[in-house]
């Protein structure tokens, strides 16, 4: 279907399966529960494991095909940011120009950004890329403060010209970000039983650009162009003994990444009309570079479910506080209680980024594909068990008579 | 190609998706509420959204300790703190209009991203009717334009640039706390005793909007009494060493260094002064003198013993009623409850956090609803006493608390390590006003207040 082979195409519809019914399945637990703490189906987490897995699947497309390490990849997506609302302030509230435009400059910074930093492969690529990202951090956050908004970030105003919509509604604040006249914050809820579930129109927005990125992927990851890719990573001399110049197709794919970054920036700045420096900070670049890996580098699901995870972890554990510890653990006696609130409390709210590492670490010792291979070994592990079963029955007289 | 052919069962089938669709306006229902998060149970879920890592992580907990200090006296826990000061009497320990107060948490980092993921997690999930913490101006800002958008009140916490109440203040948005025209103007006259007003002044400024608001603030303050300009320096936020921006102002013609930096970099810098011999210099026949604009408790405990003598400003100290006086009745209330929780006395984080968290309470109490435009009505032109500040008033125009400033200095021989800050003189409200279209607040709207839904 659609050219992709039988293997692909039930991916993709796992996928699309997956992103449409997300609201249900994020939010497993009924509302009044104690564990509706753990529920992420409302809307900004739901946009968020979406942007950032669009952001991840372009990040992937380079990392995982070239073995090229970007670290500077979070610069593309604050440029597309800041493309996307100055689009906002400019033109109108309609979400289509300021995506379109988020990728448009955000191609032409990583075709900027590339074509210098690709003279040099391995570690020296990855510091060139951080060194342009922190460049363009810095540039924001205080130099270009007219064009970014400085520490503050770049923000609607009621005084922004807008040629195409308007400057204030008429109850005199600013306009919401629409499709079309269909606002990105309008929800359609269903209430069934004690659960909630959240039908976000800017999550539908996402969902269908990330399903077209995710497609696109795919295609890229088949294509002779994707096996040109996975050449420069295996061997990228012998390559050019064969008489292929590597450069044109690592800048391809720089750009094509550079551009779902700026995809990712773009929706985001539509879902939430803000762009802050901080979203182009060093540690924005390696929190991509932990999603793929944690994910599984070079799969093409990998890297949204590491989105996915880190997001959840960012989002949920950290709200975590002493308060609600207390409650699930009212049932043991007074001491005990307190014990088990203090074993666990450093583990969760401010402590969210202590447990992500420990789950970083144990990703990358005992499953060092990432998440995918974790799946994989669990499928593998009941498809061996019927196999298994027979062996066992057969082995077993002769171990009884070894007794 | 296919071709489009209608059968009977096809027929069958389309209707039946088509009816389907055109009854989903039946299931699906939406909130039929008034404005956002209408609280219909017997609870009112207030969102607390304050750093608890990062550069300002100290003050965010700080603050969150007040917060929960605040909730404890609304729902009638505890000794009551500053309700029993308090001029308005509407909040009587029932929680908010007869609903008991509960309360969610989140990390803002210090950084507008993280904070507003935060901030629309507790209005999309746990149906928060008020945000209100953050310990820097970006963030502020950014929370308070998601908080007008989402149709919530928010009640901001440690914001000191004039950009909040400025040319980014917003309708649903309310700052307790000073700003730095405030401190320019509390300053300026102290200084002027102080040091006279023959002075040339070096600014290192932090190279992002809170630094350039202030040092605009304490130039043109200080610039009116008579003092010269000689140079404005930005060092950029991440720097930690300050040696290469020091050495030029020993070359230089002043005899006055403002360090407009706060937190780590302002220790850091002030550090790097004194290591320079900058206390000790003489410099057009005048002892060379620092001023850091703004102080904070925390602040002055990293800089040790460099920081003993050296003037700045305060939104308020928890010394400030057993060394004032009854003006600041309140203070003492807070002080008490807050040591014999924590044991120890709170910053001036935390004292804006509890005072914003009542204030709210108490104008929902008063406009009898938890619709954002009437508790923005209720607290617009609200003047008040009791709560650690003296009289104070929340201007309509602008949302921006008026109220004395605490002037300070590093003290001399501390007796214990939270006696670090002098009073030296308290500003009143009449010297640190300003009209609501002052230059260095314009440019902004507030905008219509926005109750959402």
């Amino acid at each position: 279907m659609l050219g992709l082979n039988k293997k692909d195409t039930s991916l993709f519809l796992i996928v699309v399966a997956l992103t449409v019914f997300a609201p249900f399945i994020l939010n497993p637990f009924p509302v009044g529960s104690d564990l509706a703490q753990f529920n992420a189906g409302y809307p900004d987490l739901m946009q968020r494991f979406l942007i950032f897995g669009i952001f991840a699947i372009g990040f992937n497309i380079l990392f995982g095909l070239t073995g090229y390490l970007s670290f500077g990849h979070a610069a593309f997506l604050g440029v597309g940011s800041y493309a996307g609302v100055w689009m906002m302030k400019l033109l109108t509230m309609n979400v289509v120009p300021a995506i379109l435009v988020s990728v448009v400059v955000a191609g032409l910074f990583s075709l900027l950004v590339g074509w210098i930093s690709l003279r040099r492969s391995g570690i020296y690529f990855s510091i060139l890329t951080l060194a342009f990202a922190q460049m363009s951090f810095a540039l924001a956050y205080s130099v270009l403060t007219p064009i970014t908004g400085g520490e503050t970030g770049l923000q609607l105003s009621l005084s922004d010209p807008r040629v195409f919509g308007v400057s204030a509604t008429p109850q005199g604040s600013i306009p919401l970000t629409n499709f079309f006249g269909l606002e990105m914050r309008d929800s359609a809820e269903l209430a069934l039983g004690g659960w909630l579930f959240t039908f976000n129109a800017g999550y539908y927005l996402c969902a269908v650009l990330m399903l077209a990125a995710f497609y696109v992927a795919i295609r890229i990851f088949r294509s002779p162009f994707g096996m040109m890719l996975k050449a420069v990573k295996s061997n990228q001399q012998r390559m050019q003994y064969t008489g292929l110049n590597p450069k044109p197709y690592t800048l391809a794919a720089f750009v094509i990444s550079g551009m779902y970054a700026g995809l990712a920036g773009g929706l985001m700045v539509s879902m939430d009309p803000l762009a802050g420096a901080e979203r182009m900070f060093w540690t924005a670049s390696g929190e991509v570079v932990l999603m793929t890996i944690l994910g599984g580098a070079g799969t093409l699901i990998g890297p949204v479910l590491g989105a996915g995870f880190i997001k959840y972890m960012e989002n949920i554990v950290s709200k975590i506080n002493e308060g609600i510890l207390h409650t699930w653990f009212g049932f043991l006696p007074d001491g005990l209680e307190d014990f088990v609130v203090a074993v666990f409390y450093p583990f969760v709210g401010k402590g969210w980024h202590l447990t992500l590492g420990i789950m970083f670490m144990l990703v990358v010792i005992f499953l060092p594909g990432g998440i995918v291979e974790g799946g994989q070994r669990i499928a593998r592990l009941f498809r061996r068990r019927p196999a298994r079963a027979h062996e066992r029955s057969v082995g077993a007289p002769s171990s009884s008579a070894a007794e | 190609m296919n071709k489009l052919t209608i059968n009977r069962r096809g027929l069958i089938k389309s209707t039946a998706v088509v009816g389907a669709g055109l009854a989903m306006p039946h299931i699906f229902t939406r909130r039929a509420n008034a404005f956002t998060n209408e609280p219909t149970g017997s609870t009112v879920t207030l969102g607390f959204n304050v750093p608890q890592t990062g550069p300002y992580a100290d003050e965010g907990l700080d603050q969150l300790r007040a917060y929960q200090l605040a909730v404890e006296h609304l729902n009638g826990e505890g000794d009551g703190g500053m309700l029993n000061t308090f001029s308005s009497k509407a909040l009587s320990g029932n929680g908010i209009l007869g609903k008991k107060v509960a309360y969610v948490t989140g990390d803002t980092q210090t950084k507008s991203d993280a904070a507003r993921a935060s901030a629309r997690s507790m209005i999309e999930k746990d149906g928060a009717v008020m945000i209100t913490g953050g310990s820097s101006s970006g963030v502020a800002v950014a929370v308070q334009a998601l908080c007008q958008e989402a149709g919530v009140i928010f009640m901001a916490g440690l914001t000191h640039a004039n950009d909040t109440t400025g040319k980014d203040k917003k309708a649903n948005g309310f700052r307790h706390f000073f700003n730095s025209y405030m401190s320019g103007a509390a300053l300026a006259p102290v200084l002027e005793t102080a040091y006279g007003t023959d002075r040339n002044a070096y600014y290192l400024t932090a190279d992002y909007n809170w630094g350039y608001t202030t040092e605009q603030a304490i130039r043109e303050a200080t610039e009116a009494m008579g003092w010269n300009t000689v140079e404005t320096v930005l060092t950029p936020l991440a720097a930690t060493d300050f040696s290469s921006y020091i050495a030029p102002v020993l070359n230089s013609d002043a005899d006055v260094l403002v360090l407009v930096h706060y937190g780590g970099n302002m220790v850091n810098s002030l550090t790097n002064a004194v290591q320079f011999g900058l206390r000790e210099r003489q410099k057009n026949g005048k002892q060379f003198e620092i001023v850091v604009p703004l102080y904070s408790e925390l602040m002055a405990k990293g800089a040790g013993a460099n920081i003993k003598g050296i003037f700045g400003s305060q939104n308020w100290d928890w010394k400030l009623e057993n060394m004032l006086g009854d003006r600041y009745v309140g203070t003492n209330a807070f002080v008490r409850s807050f040591g014999e929780k924590y044991g120890f006395p709170p910053s001036q984080a935390a004292h804006t956090g509890y005072v914003q968290a009542i204030l709210y309470a108490d104008a929902v109490e008063r406009a009898g609803s938890f619709n954002p435009c009437a508790v923005a009505e209720a607290l617009e032109g609200f003047e008040f006493d009791g709560l650690g500040n003296g009289p104070t008033l929340y201007r309509a125009d602008d949302h921006q608390c008026f109220k004395d400033v605490v002037v300070v200095k590093g003290k001399e021989n501390p007796e214990d390590e939270f006696d670090l800050v002098e009073i030296v003189e308290v500003t009143p409200t009449e010297q640190v006003t300003y009209a609501p279209d002052h230059p260095q607040f314009a440019g902004g709207e507030l905008g219509s207040c926005n109750p959402g839904a």
